[in-house]
């Protein structure tokens, strides 16, 4: 039994599936959201590291720790601004983000 | 068979954790199943071949970000759930969407081919592991042909970093500071007032 490119892309796609799920039925818990952009970025990442793998080119993997970086970066200005919201409002409901009228 | 059982392993302990991720009731086990999601894919990843960007993925993630979603969490005193109350409400819409999505990738995933001349296009073509392993191959091009992106990645790191402090750092307008500047600035004349006080009289 030969596990091919297709296997990969499979559990990449779920996870992505996942993910753009749980930004859909948690919308009033901001930290499950960014939990769930976590899933998605994991599932492009191990969408590229598959495709690097099974073609031989090692820039998906240069491209995938880039990924990596700016998933890091994001996570930590989003909580960044969650803790900050917190501290102002005293709650992390989604519909309590609501200063511009937006 | 012995790779296809450990595909299997992690590939199934993932995806579990990741349903689990959006559907625990608690987001500190939210958070613990995210760890567990990101340990298998890091296994997904080693039996890609990828040994560095496993590790990095256990290092960065494992160990850093996820610790700071714990603290968070634990950190905000927040009624969760109260938050999931429309949870079955979102649940219809949320799993049609779900439902479009992976049809959509199923559709690409079974009918896309690799062009015929793709391998003539490699823009770095992996080194074979007897020759150089993976951590140093990726070492090779990552500090020559890519280093100005490795540059712009320490650039992004570096302005999320200052970001999340100036977002979060807390100034109480009631503790009075040292502030030096204007210290430096007194001068003779703002510091004192010299007065001719004449004898019987007061100010």
């Amino acid at each position: 039994m030969l596990i091919g490119l297709g296997h990969y892309l499979t559990v990449a796609a779920i996870l992505f599936t996942i993910g753009v799920l749980g930004i859909f039925i948690n919308r009033k818990n901001v930290i499950i959201i960014l939990m769930s952009i976590e899933l998605i970025l994991l599932s492009v990442n191990i969408n590229l590291v598959s495709f690097s793998s099974f073609l031989g080119d090692l820039v998906g993997q240069v491209y995938a720790l880039l990924v990596l970086t700016v998933a890091a970066a994001e996570a930590a200005i989003g909580l960044a601004i969650l803790v900050a919201f917190f501290r102002n409002r005293g709650s992390i409901a989604v519909e309590d983000i609501n200063l511009m009228k937006g | 068979m012995i790779p296809a059982l450990f595909f299997y392993l992690f590939a199934g302990i993932c995806v579990a954790s990741a349903f689990l991720v959006i559907a625990s009731k608690n987001p500190v086990h939210s958070v613990l199943f995210l760890i567990l999601a990101f340990s298998n894919a890091a296994g997904l990843f080693i039996l890609l071949g990828a040994e560095f960007l496993a590790m990095i993925l256990v290092i960065v993630y494992v160990g850093a970000v996820m610790v700071l979603f714990l603290f968070v969490v634990m950190m905000l005193d927040v009624n969760f759930a109260e938050l999931r109350q429309g949870f079955l409400q979102y649940l219809p819409i949320g799993g049609v969407i779900g439902i479009v999505m992976l049809v959509e990738l199923a559709l690409v995933a079974l009918t896309w081919v690799t062009a015929p001349d793709a391998q003539q296009a490699l823009a770095a073509p992996t080194p074979p592991i007897a020759r150089m392993l993976n951590t140093e191959a990726l070492g090779h091009i990552l500090y020559t042909r890519y280093v100005y992106f490795f540059q712009a990645a320490g650039m992004v790191l570096l302005v999320a970093m200052i970001g999340a402090i100036v977002l979060t750092l807390h100034h109480k307008p009631k503790v009075r500071r040292q502030s030096i500047a204007e210290q430096n600035a007194r001068t003779k004349a703002t510091a004192i007032e010299i007065v001719q006080v004449r004898s019987g009289q007061g100010l």
